[in-house]
């Protein structure tokens, strides 16, 4: 047997061919004459007004900052809920003490009223 | 070792002897082999996404109130192929403007962010593609990959809807993975492993009873992930045409197509897996095809329970979504982490059933105290918004005795 992270090496380079096939197959048998009327962005059938790519609203970036958060910890937290039953309840209450902390801050973002969308 | 307790590894044997017979190496033998293995599994997750297509078409159907496909084969069971046809030699429009790497790039990306999760799903006892031992890692990991084809098609798309949509997508997805991460974290401490397959043999109790709370948060943050109803924000068909694939057409979108599908079957194969015991039932560690069949059944049922929530729940919106998650779900998903640290340490000795017990009243006490301090919010909230009312009635009749 071999390695498993090779195997998913393996995974990776099977699940990129499978859907390119398919999408070569299509390529190859698919007619292929574009015109400009057919090519234009899909507006319900009103011409594009500006840019397409527009600014973005910014509060998805101020949830974005607390996920980042979130998630680099909670990926910390996992070591810790995997050796929990071989920890002393010291350090099984210090895991808590770090939970605490995370949702402290989740607390302090609510109360900067950071969640609200508006 | 017989091919009815082993299958996977009496087929690997044989095929090694093979190819060793053939002249080569041990090593290239054992590569070409895993490679086979996966084109195998990945074949198997492809097939089965054709087969979703007319599960999912005839269920919609039936939740409308309609008969779905029935003219092509017993069933409709041929609809999906003449699907498949149809979108195949369609023209693959590329829209001016789009920027044509990530925009060829993002529909393979989808499809391969959820055959990739296929890698560890342990289907049975000794069938399963990988046994990672950071195997909840990974799939949060992969889960998010699909998150980046989406927006990488709503960015090149050069459309508007299509942006929006992709930006809602990112929201969502940031926000409901906290809650599916912390969920996580509690079938990796109730069975102390991260392995997925570790968890399933750890499950003498199914998970389930343990911790149905988590069931139920990992359940709605899956649905979230998936960008399903009521969660389906990044494609509203009302307000934003098809979101963030309306410029795709032909096969691009239906492999985008084909990857919700599979990956709403992936996850209920996960909620199988994490909470449901896998592939256990009678008899599945003697012959692994039969745990193979108990996985897909529970799959299915995970799979269904998708579909129901998704035809009968209307679309929320988006404050209310992520007001839902940061103020309601994550909160909540800490606390039962909490609880769970704190029980499983305080009945580290204890028998099973102890265990079970104790684990099973601590989430009935974390969800009756949660329903407690809803309704105590909805009390105060009822009494906020009746009090100024109260005060014109009360006006009113002191007039009335100040007439008399």
């Amino acid at each position: 047997m071999v390695d498993a992270w090779l195997y998913i090496g393996l995974f990776l380079l099977v699940g990129i061919v499978i859907p390119g096939m398919a999408i070569m197959i299509s390529w190859l048998v698919a007619p292929r004459k574009p015109n400009p009327v057919k090519q234009s962005p899909y507006e319900c059938g009103v011409e594009t007004v500006g840019e397409s790519r527009v600014q973005f609203k910014a509060q998805y970036y101020i949830f974005t900052l607390v996920f980042l958060v979130f998630d680099v910890e909670t990926v910390f937290l996992f070591p810790w809920a995997v050796a929990l039953g071989k920890l002393p309840l010291f350090v099984a209450l210090e895991g808590i003490v770090f939970i605490l902390i995370l949702v402290a801050g989740l607390v302090y973002a609510w109360r900067k009223g950071m969640l609200e969308w508006v | 070792m017989t091919f009815w307790n082993d299958p996977i590894h009496f087929i690997a044997e044989w095929l090694r002897g093979l190819f060793i017979g053939w002249g080569m190496s041990g090593d290239v033998a054992n590569v070409l082999i895993a490679l086979i293995g996966a084109v195998v599994l990945a074949s198997v997750a492809m097939v089965l996404d054709i087969l979703l297509v007319w599960v999912e078409r005839k269920v919609v159907a039936r939740f409308q109130d309609r008969l779905g496909p029935n003219r092509l084969g017993p069933f409709g069971l041929f609809q999906p192929f003449a699907d498949i046809l149809k979108l195949i030699i369609k023209e693959n429009i590329t829209p001016a403007g789009a920027d044509k790497v990530p925009y060829n790039i993002a529909p393979i990306l989808a499809m391969t962010a959820v055959l990739l999760l296929w890698a560890v799903l342990p289907l049975a006892p000794t069938i399963f593609g990988v046994d990672l031992n950071v195997g909840a890692l990974y799939l949060i990991a992969a889960g998010a990959l699909g998150t980046l084809a989406i927006i990488l098609a709503g960015w090149s798309s050069n459309n508007k809807f299509a942006l929006i949509g992709a930006f809602r997508a990112v929201a969502m997805m940031v926000s409901y993975e906290i809650p599916m991460v912390v969920t996580l974290l509690i079938p990796t401490i109730l069975a102390g492993t991260m392995s997925l397959n570790g968890m399933v043999k750890a499950q003498d109790v199914w998970f389930v009873v343990l911790s149905p709370l988590a069931v139920i948060i990992f359940l709605i943050s899956a649905v979230a992930e998936l960008g399903r109803a009521p969660f389906d924000l990044n494609e509203a068909e009302s307000e934003l045409v098809a979101g963030y694939h309306v410029e795709y057409s032909g096969m691009k979108f239906g492999l985008f197509y084909a990857a919700e599908l599979l990956h709403a079957f992936t996850f209920g194969g996960f909620m199988a897996v994490l909470f449901f015991g896998g592939w256990r039932g009678p008899w599945a560690e003697q012959y692994p095809l039969l745990g193979l069949l108990y996985f897909f059944v529970k799959a299915m049922i995970g799979y269904w329970v998708f579909m129901w929530i998704r035809y009968t729940m209307p679309r929320i919106r988006i404050d209310h979504m992520l007001a839902f998650n940061w103020k309601f779900l994550t909160p909540l998903a800490f606390v039962l982490l909490m609880v769970t640290a704190l029980v499983d340490k305080a009945l580290a000795g204890a028998e099973t059933w102890v265990y079970a017990l104790g684990m099973f009243l601590a989430n009935v006490v974390v969800a009756w105290v949660t329903v407690e301090i809803l309704r105590a919010y909805s009390r105060r909230r009822r009494l906020e918004e009746e009090a100024p009312a109260k005060q014109v009635i009360r006006t009113g009749v002191e007039g009335q005795a100040a007439h008399h």
